[in-house]
């Protein structure tokens, strides 16, 4: 049933001042709302348990991206349109651009913004795991300081996180140390726009004589949080990438990873996919022949 | 199980229309899309799926494609908006119009104001687009009527009529 908006409060404070003070005033007693495409579809289903609501959608410390001499820091609330027309980001991080050209269709990308992608903490957002490869930083913000924690196991659990009730994520830090790598991505769903992923997939790797040097791949949709395969990086660094390794790193996959069975797939498929796309990696990973 | 608390509808939010200041009084979780339809009596955007998914209550917000499903009225404080309404000038319709009429890219007229809201969008950034930038420009618009060849084929028409004119 539709919700009754005379039973939610929603302010919008003109400040991050003001927003963490409410939250620290309060702890859990607000939800932060940006570009609202998650939390106004839980609202029109009936299914927003919060009642109080601040938006943090129009606040300009919270928006663009800032280019510095060794990373590239993204505004949490910078939207998915302003990430996948950056020239930087285009560039050097091709694997999140394509995750934002990903999302949605373009009026969600025009709202939708990359902090909400990570606190709504879907196993399928697309965009988490080129955050997993590039090694993301957060830097977070309450009314105690800023903290800089990795992505890398900011998620512990089913729409769990190392986010304080009093915190909110400032901006998304990504070091800028990627040329020379190979950058793939595949999103694999009934359809590019709208559709949530059954598997996707983003992968970084370095060669040198055909030896990897450097593997990183990171998998959404397959388990309860987006996961980084470490196993295949031990099988598959410092080795030529023979019919062997690869096969290794494909039954890697295959165990690391926790599918089930939902309306847009099942667990069988999603592991033969996501296999595949792990083989397939590799093997542009070894045509590519990058070398430092 | 108690009843939630209800707010008083006296959150008061100015907004610019296809070029008018208008001010409503509303709840502030109130859906733009519901703002524009009853207060304003501008009904050209429609209620698809309500979630985000059909774009058929596309409007343009800031001079960017968004849903105005999915915003709540106090978000939308402060902007200026153009529905499909403020889209002609007077009695003589914009170039997309005019191609959607001529190359029957609408029939049942339900997505119709979101597709065109959308490709305005797309030819506001990219005057010169290829098929399947404007495929992908329209991904988040549904039609069921005509199958979208001739949707892509009018946003076509009039990017090459813009450029010629």
């Amino acid at each position: 049933m539709r919700s009754d908006p005379a039973e939610y409060q929603l302010i919008a404070p003109g400040t991050v001042a003001e927003v963490i003070r409410r939250l620290a005033d309060e702890p859990g007693g607000w939800l932060p709302i940006a570009g609202g495409t998650d939390v106004m579809v839980q609202y029109a289903a009936g299914k927003l348990s919060a009642r109080r609501l601040i938006s943090i959608a129009n606040l300009p410390e919270l928006r663009g991206i800032e280019v510095l001499p060794h990373e590239i820091r993204i505004g949490a609330c910078s939207t998915y349109t302003q990430i996948r027309e950056h020239k930087v980001v285009t560039e050097e991080f091709p694997l999140l651009a394509r995750a934002a050209r990903w999302t949605g269709g373009v009026a969600n990308q025009n709202r939708g913004t990359l902090g909400g992608n990570i606190v709504n903490a879907s196993p399928a957002a697309d965009s988490l795991p080129a955050l997993l490869v590039y090694e993301a930083n957060l830097i977070l913000i309450s009314v105690r300081g800023l903290r800089t924690v990795p992505y890398l196991g900011f998620h512990t659990g089913y729409k769990k996180m190392q986010l304080a009730p009093d915190e909110l994520i400032q901006s998304v830090c990504l070091p800028r140390c990627y040329s020379g790598y190979l950058h793939y991505a595949r999103k694999v769903g009934a359809r590019n726009a709208q559709a949530i992923s059954k598997v996707c997939v983003a992968a970084l790797g370095k060669l040198r004589e055909s030896r990897a040097v450097d593997v990183r791949v990171a998998l959404g949709s397959v388990a309860p949080v987006p996961i980084r395969l470490d196993e295949i990086e031990r099988v598959a660094i410092d080795k030529p990438l023979e019919t062997d390794v690869i096969a290794r790193c494909r039954a890697a996959v295959v165990r690391a990873i926790q599918p089930i069975d939902d309306v847009r797939s099942s667990a069988r498929y999603r592991s033969a996919v996501a296999g595949n796309l792990v083989v397939e990696f590799l093997e542009q990973l070894l045509a590519s022949g990058k070398t430092t | 199980m108690n009843s939630p608390a209800r707010i008083a509808r006296n959150c008061e939010v100015s907004l610019t229309v296809n070029g008018r200041t208008e001010t409503v009084r509303a709840f502030p979780m109130e859906r733009l899309l519901d703002v524009l339809r009853r207060d304003l009596g501008l009904t050209g955007a429609k209620e698809g799926c309500g979630e985000g998914e059909c774009g058929s209550c596309s409007v343009l917000m800031n001079g960017e494609v968004v849903n105005s499903c999915l915003i709540p009225i106090l978000q939308a404080a402060g902007t200026t908006l153009i529905t499909i309404e403020g889209l002609a000038a007077g009695p003589h319709l914009s170039q997309l119009q005019t191609a959607f009429l001529e190359c029957g890219g609408s029939q049942c007229g339900i997505c119709t104001p979101g597709m065109i809201l959308a490709a305005h969008n797309l030819l506001s950034k990219n005057p010169e687009p290829t098929l399947g930038e404007i495929r992908e420009a329209l991904a988040g618009n549904l039609c069921r009527c005509t199958g979208y060849m001739q949707i892509f084929e009018a946003v076509l028409q009039a990017a090459q009529r813009v450029k010629g004119a």
